[in-house]
């Protein structure tokens, strides 16, 4: 049977660049196709009756028409806008970040419902929470895990042998902690200290309520971010855009409480 | 590219590949304003050429505001007769057009060439952001009127200024969102009425 020509999807969308005179190319992510490119046309005029349902990071219903290139937007509806990240430029820019990640890991048209749950999920926490950074270090270790980069915690990824409870290290390209024994040899390493190993295996293990729950300090976060982090990128073999724009609001935070 | 035209003329060939350069210009747009050129008269051609080339010559950026111009500083900034209290903050020129149209503000403005997109790596270091920074150094300027497009772009970049400028003191406003004029109620979006509820005004009269 061919595929129908109209469709409906769930869908939240992830990024948009421009086309034309007035079109934009959305990059989506919908629970049951994946990431996919649609074509929105018209959506860059004033009176667009569309432009404000299809904003980066709004989940909503979309109505596609099945293109030759790429699927074209008939007709869209609102379900959530999660309206507290557009007001706060911190939550704006951990929400950006969390799209492109999901942008980046995702193969085009990869059902993938987890995926989806998880950003929806990450979407609101971070549109509630006081603590975003850990709503995002939940969604990293979370996100690499559906996608098959687990990393490994509980033994050493060079050897297999069991980490003993003192500092050992954290080696990206060996995908993973890896023991005393382990560390000549291994390019691009991090010192691992007991309690960022900790806070690493709670967030592989345990649900975000528990996480949740866990108030870590200043130094230990910036720790497990940046063991995230490198890991993330060297999955990835590239940098990540928000990430240094959120890197710069810290700077610029911190900068500002100082002068005051 | 124009890879299935081997028997085209290298001219010509050349002429296709370079509008196909162009922003919203495909490989069969291209050949076709390519064959329009070719059977133009040649004055009118030379004259698309002329115009072209003298764009690029002549137009500069007015080292006040920013805005593309043939004289620097631009007319707008060297208008005596313009408020020069009020900065009007917009992401493109095209958008100054679009503000002098209405025919309703008279003070000057400021093109950031560009908003924050963060997952394109557009940051504010991209943007003409320190060049506001330091005409606002004179204290002439008593507000801003941030007019950044109103999508996730427009609204993270004016979220960044508002940031950045609330410590000089200037009062800092922000153009008001809401219904466009000609549209439906039944259509708008959540965040749009939720803006235009929150914006609304006493009716006159």
């Amino acid at each position: 049977m061919p595929a129908p020509r109209m469709y409906k999807t769930e869908a939240v969308v992830l990024r948009q660049r421009r086309l034309g005179e007035a079109d934009r190319i959305l990059v989506i992510y919908t629970p049951s196709l994946g990431k996919m490119d649609v074509k929105a046309r018209g959506v860059r005029k004033m009176t667009s009756r569309m432009s404000g349902h299809l904003q980066p990071l709004t989940r909503c219903m979309l109505q596609l028409a099945q293109g030759h290139v790429s699927d074209v937007v008939a007709g869209c509806e609102t379900l959530e806008s999660f309206q507290p990240l557009r007001d706060d430029l911190d939550r704006l820019s951990r929400a950006l970040y969390a799209a492109e990640l999901i942008d980046r890991f995702s193969p085009e048209r990869a059902q993938s419902f987890p995926t989806y749950r998880l950003l929806l999920d990450t979407l609101r926490r971070l549109a509630s929470t006081d603590e975003p950074d850990m709503v995002l270090r939940f969604f990293e270790m979370r996100l690499v895990d559906q996608c098959g980069f687990r990393p490994e915690l509980e033994v050493c990824s060079g050897c297999g042998s069991r980490l003993e409870p003192e500092q050992n290290r954290f080696a990206p390209l060996s995908g993973g902690a890896v023991c005393q024994s382990c560390i000549p040899g291994l390019t691009g390493t991090r010192v691992l200290s007991l309690n960022a190993l900790k806070v690493l295996r709670l967030l592989q293990r345990e649900s975000y309520n528990d996480v949740a729950r866990v108030r870590i300090d200043g130094a230990l976060a910036d720790e497990v971010e940046r063991h995230l982090r490198s890991y993330i990128v060297s999955v990835l073999e590239r940098d990540l855009n928000a990430a240094s724009f959120i890197e710069r609001l810290r700077r610029e935070g911190a900068r500002r409480a100082v002068e005051v | 590219m124009n890879e299935s035209t081997p028997a085209t003329a290298a001219p010509l060939a050349r002429l296709i590949d370079e509008l196909h350069k162009l922003p919203g210009i495909g490989p069969k747009s291209a050949q076709r304003l390519a064959y329009y050129l070719l059977r133009m008269p040649t004055a009118e051609a030379q004259s698309l050429a002329s115009a072209i080339v003298e764009v690029k010559e002549r137009i500069t950026f007015c080292a006040i505001c920013q805005n593309v111009t043939e004289v620097d500083p631009c007319g707008i900034c060297t208008d005596g007769q313009r408020d020069r209290t009020i900065v009007c903050v917009v992401e493109e020129p095209l958008d100054i057009m679009a503000i002098e149209r209405t025919h309703s503000y008279r003070g000057l403005h400021h093109v950031l060439h560009g908003a924050i997109s963060p997952i394109d790596g557009i940051g504010p270091e991209d943007l003409k952001i320190a060049e506001l920074l330091h005409r606002l150094r004179s204290g002439e300027v008593k507000e801003i009127i941030l007019a950044t497009n109103p999508n996730l772009e427009g609204e993270a970049t004016a979220m960044y200024l508002t940031r950045l400028l609330r410590p000089l003191g200037v009062r800092i406003t922000r153009l008001a969102r809401g219904l466009p004029v000609g549209g439906d109620l039944e259509y708008a979006d959540d965040v749009t009425l939720a803006r235009a509820l929150e914006g609304r005004q006493e009716m006159e009269g």
